[in-house]
Formats: structure tokens, sequence, C-alpha cells
């Protein structure tokens, strides 16, 4: 790693005058950025650590029934602390990694990040949550723009995530097992006005919303309203773990199986 | 450099750091806390794992000035007061839980902090929780022998894969 300071604040308002030096960038578990700076892929002069800003932990029912995740949450203490609310969710964070990642990584370096392959996203999306930044609120749908590419603008910090809360949940993970990341997820959200598909692990574009599987588990919320759906393996991922006419078929079994564990 | 303090081990620990300097390199060259191993470097393999006011946390992941202030326990804290094996090292040699050894120190942290939270885990649950600690060469079955019969159980009927 080449050498950077490390800063401390224990607000937000401090977290964004620091972050307004130049080079600094936010860290918070540090289990994506740590790595990260050892390859060389990126070179703060400064890093901004998050995690002793206490208004950004926490996981609390508001009073209009979202389900609000501070940004610097942990994902053992969503594990935890959002499975009586959103049983769906929790289980989605109890599985992300490994148990010491679970106690370092967080919400908000997750869904910043938007690694395509990664576990937050697909829940945040299909659930229709809003990110909360310092300056403003965006809705799941425009926040992530493809693959590590979000709405963030330089030295925006996400401070929370709003969940609206589904009937009913749940996400399908197919394990790659080197990397802990799934090969393949779904997580699928039904509403009473409708259900929520949102893909990972699988577009060359990151985390997607599956709208056909949409529109027909909306009429039918049945594994046999997905017969059929097929999705285009040419702008999945391929790669040494799976080609993408692979990873498309995967996307269909994945949100059948939400679908079954879920009737 | 920065000044860092923490607890190490029951005792105060200090030391100057960069910046950049892991929780792992601060244990290991400037404290000589070599138990704390380094394999992967790139939070793969669990064997930097170590706890940080009481939470299983892989030290090669966390900067030293993060653990300011912290508790932070190694593999060199948990033998008996008498220098004797605890029970769950010697669970590990009982049940030959270890053949080169460079995960044991992480193996040992992580199933102690399983343990702490789950006193009498299934075989399912052991596995599940030992998802971040890689051993290339016992095969993880003895591992989890150890980890059962440390925790009181009957591992007879554990049958080798
Ligand atoms: C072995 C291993 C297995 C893993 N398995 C999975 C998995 O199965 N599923 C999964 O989803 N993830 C997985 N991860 C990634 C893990 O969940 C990370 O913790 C997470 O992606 C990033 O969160 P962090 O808090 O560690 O962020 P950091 O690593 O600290 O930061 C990540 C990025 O986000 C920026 N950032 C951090 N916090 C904020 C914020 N509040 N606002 C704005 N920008 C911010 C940082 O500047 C950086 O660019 C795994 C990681 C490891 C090491
Ligand atoms: S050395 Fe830390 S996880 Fe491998
Ligand atoms: S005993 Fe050799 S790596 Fe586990």
């Amino acid at each position: 790693m080449y050498n950077f300071d490390v800063e401390k604040p224990t607000s937000i308002a401090d977290a964004v005058k620091a972050l307004s030096r130049d080079e600094a960038q936010p860290l918070s578990g540090g289990q994506t950025l740590i790595p990260t700076l050892k390859a060389r892929l990126a070179m703060p002069s400064v890093l901004v650590s998050l995690s002793g800003i206490s208004e950004m932990r926490g996981v609390r029912l508001a009073d209009d029934g979202r389900l609000c995740i501070g940004g610097g949450t942990v994902h053992r203490t969503v594990a935890q602390e959002a499975e009586t609310h959103y049983p769906g969710l929790a289980s989605l964070a109890a599985r992300i990694g490994d148990p010491a990642v679970r106690n370092r990584g967080t919400i908000g370096g997750s869904v910043a990040n938007n690694d395509p392959s990664a576990c937050y996203p697909a829940g945040v999306l299909a659930s229709g949550a809003t990110i909360v930044t310092n300056s403003r609120e965006i809705e799941a749908d425009n926040f992530f723009q493809g693959m590590f590419s979000t709405a963030l603008e330089e030295g925006e910090i996400v401070t929370e995530v709003k969940f609206p809360i589904p009937e009913k949940a749940r996400y399908e993970k197919f394990i790659q097992p080197a990397s802990r990341f799934p090969l393949v997820a779904a997580f699928v959200a039904k509403f009473n006005d409708g259900v929520r598909v949102a893909v990972t692990g699988a577009s060359e574009n990151g985390v997607f919303r599956w709208t056909e599987a949409e529109t027909a588990l909306s009429a039918d919320f049945s594994a046999k309203a997905l017969e059929g759906l097929k999705l285009d393996g040419g702008s999945m991922i391929s790669d040494l773990h799976g080609s993408g006419t692979y990873r498309a078929h995967l996307v269909g079994v994945m949100t059948k199986r939400a679908v079954l564990g879920l009737i | 450099m920065t000044q860092v303090k923490m607890t190490v081990n029951g005792k105060a620990a200090s030391g100057d750091v960069e910046g950049r300097t892991l929780l792992a390199s601060f244990l290991r060259e400037n404290l000589g806390l070599t138990g704390t191993h380094i394999g992967c470097d790139t939070s793969q393999c669990g064997a930097c794992l170590v706890h940080v006011n009481g939470e299983a946390i892989k030290a090669c992941t966390m900067l030293a000035v993060e653990a300011e202030g912290a508790d932070v326990k190694t593999i060199e804290s948990m033998a008996n007061a008498d220098g004797s094996l605890n029970v769950l090292q010697q669970a590990f040699q009982d049940h030959h839980g270890l053949q080169c050894g460079f995960c044991t120190p992480g193996m040992i942290m992580s199933a102690s902090a399983l343990l702490k939270d789950n006193p009498k885990p299934t075989e399912a649950e052991v596995r599940h929780y030992l998802d971040g600690n890689i051993c290339r060469c016992t095969g993880y079955h003895n591992i989890v022998k150890a980890i059962m019969a440390a925790s009181g159980q009957d591992v007879s009927a554990l049958a080798a894969e």
C-alpha cells in the first residue's frame, strides 16, 4: 500500500469536511477498500474513517413503516436486528462473506462500491429502497448505474438506507465458493401492489431488475409463471467461473427457488 | 507517524505507526506477537484472525489506527494461566486438527468466537462459521471434530468422510 493519512471524524458533518481534502476517500469496514489499496488500484492521500460516527449506525423502524439502516451498520448487526422486521433482508446480510467480513463490512460501503456480484445491491433494488446521503435522497432505481458505478458524487457519503418492507421476500444466493460472493443471486420481494425482482452477479451492467419476471409474478405469484422466460446470455458476465449462458440460466433457477420458498 | 494505544491480551500496548500499518503488522512487528499469521494478505484465508472488542476480525484487513483504544486478543492469550493448552487447543491436538499448523491460530480464534456465541454448535454450524478460515492440509474434518469435542459434544459418531 502507498501511505496515507487517516482521519477519524465523529459526525457526518466533520466527515464531509474531511472528505473535501484533496485525494480523500471514505473508509468503512475496509473489507473491499483495504485489499484494493494493497493491490495499488487506488492511491488516496487521506482515508476518512466513518466507523467512529455513531449517528450512522443502527437499525430502526421509522414511523412510516420503513426499516432504516445507518450507512455504517455492519452486516452482522443487520442480520441480527432486521430479523423481526424484515427477515428476507436479515438473511441476505447473514450470508455475506464470512463471520469476520460481517463483523466489519457495512451496508454503506457495499452499496457505494456496487460490485457487480455484491449481495446488498440486489436487496436494495428489489425492495425499492431509498439511499440517503449527507446531501439528498436517491431512489434505488436511479442509484445503481452499472458495474462499480453509482449516482454518488465525489465526497458524498451514504448515511442511511430506507427499506419499504414487503409482504414477503427471499434472497437466493448461488455461492462462488472461492470468493464467497454470489456467482448469481436473485432477490424477490412481493408487495401488495406487485413483485420486484433484482439480480446480482449476472449482468455486465451490474445489478438489474428482471422486469419480465416481475410482470409475470405480479400477475401470478407461482413458479409456473416463470416458465418460458429467458434472459440473453450475451449481455451476462462470462469468466472462468461460468459462461454468460450458464449465468442467464442460473438467474431463472435462483428466481424460481426464491418464489418456491415463498409459497 | 501516529501513536496508537490499545489493550493486547490484557496488557496496555502502544507504538508509532503509519496510516497504512495493518493491525496484523502492528501485532507481529511492533509487539513481536507472531502467532497471528499472514497467509493470503487479501482477506480470504483467516490465518490473521484475532478478536477486537470480542469480535472475530481479520487483522490483515484492519488498520492499526482503527484499533485505537480497543481490546485485542490474539492466539498468545489462549493458553491457560499455567501455560498448558486450553480446552480448544488441547482438542485440536487430541483430534489431529492440525498438520502444518499455519492456519491453526486463526482456526482457534475463529472457533473460540463461535463457541462464545453458540456453546453447542451443530456440525453444519461449525462448517458454516469456518467459511472464512482456509486450511490447505487437514481437509477440515478433524478441525470440525476438535471444535465439536471442545464444546463438550460426543464426536465418536462423526465419521471421517
Ligand atoms: C472474503 C470476502 C467475502 C465477501 N463476500 C461478500 C459477499 O458474499 N457479498 C457481498 O455483497 N459482499 C461480500 N464481500 C464484500 C463486503 O461485504 C464488503 O464489506 C463491502 O462490499 C464493502 O463494505 P465496507 O464497509 O467494507 O467498505 P470499504 O471497503 O471500507 O469501502 C468500499 C468502497 O466504498 C466507499 N465507501 C465506504 N463507505 C461509504 C459510505 N458510507 N458512503 C460512500 N462511500 C463509501 C469507499 O471509499 C470504497 O470505495 C466480501 C468481502 C470479503 C473480503
Ligand atoms: S492473512 Fe488475513 S485473511 Fe489471509
Ligand atoms: S494445518 Fe496446514 S494449513 Fe491448516
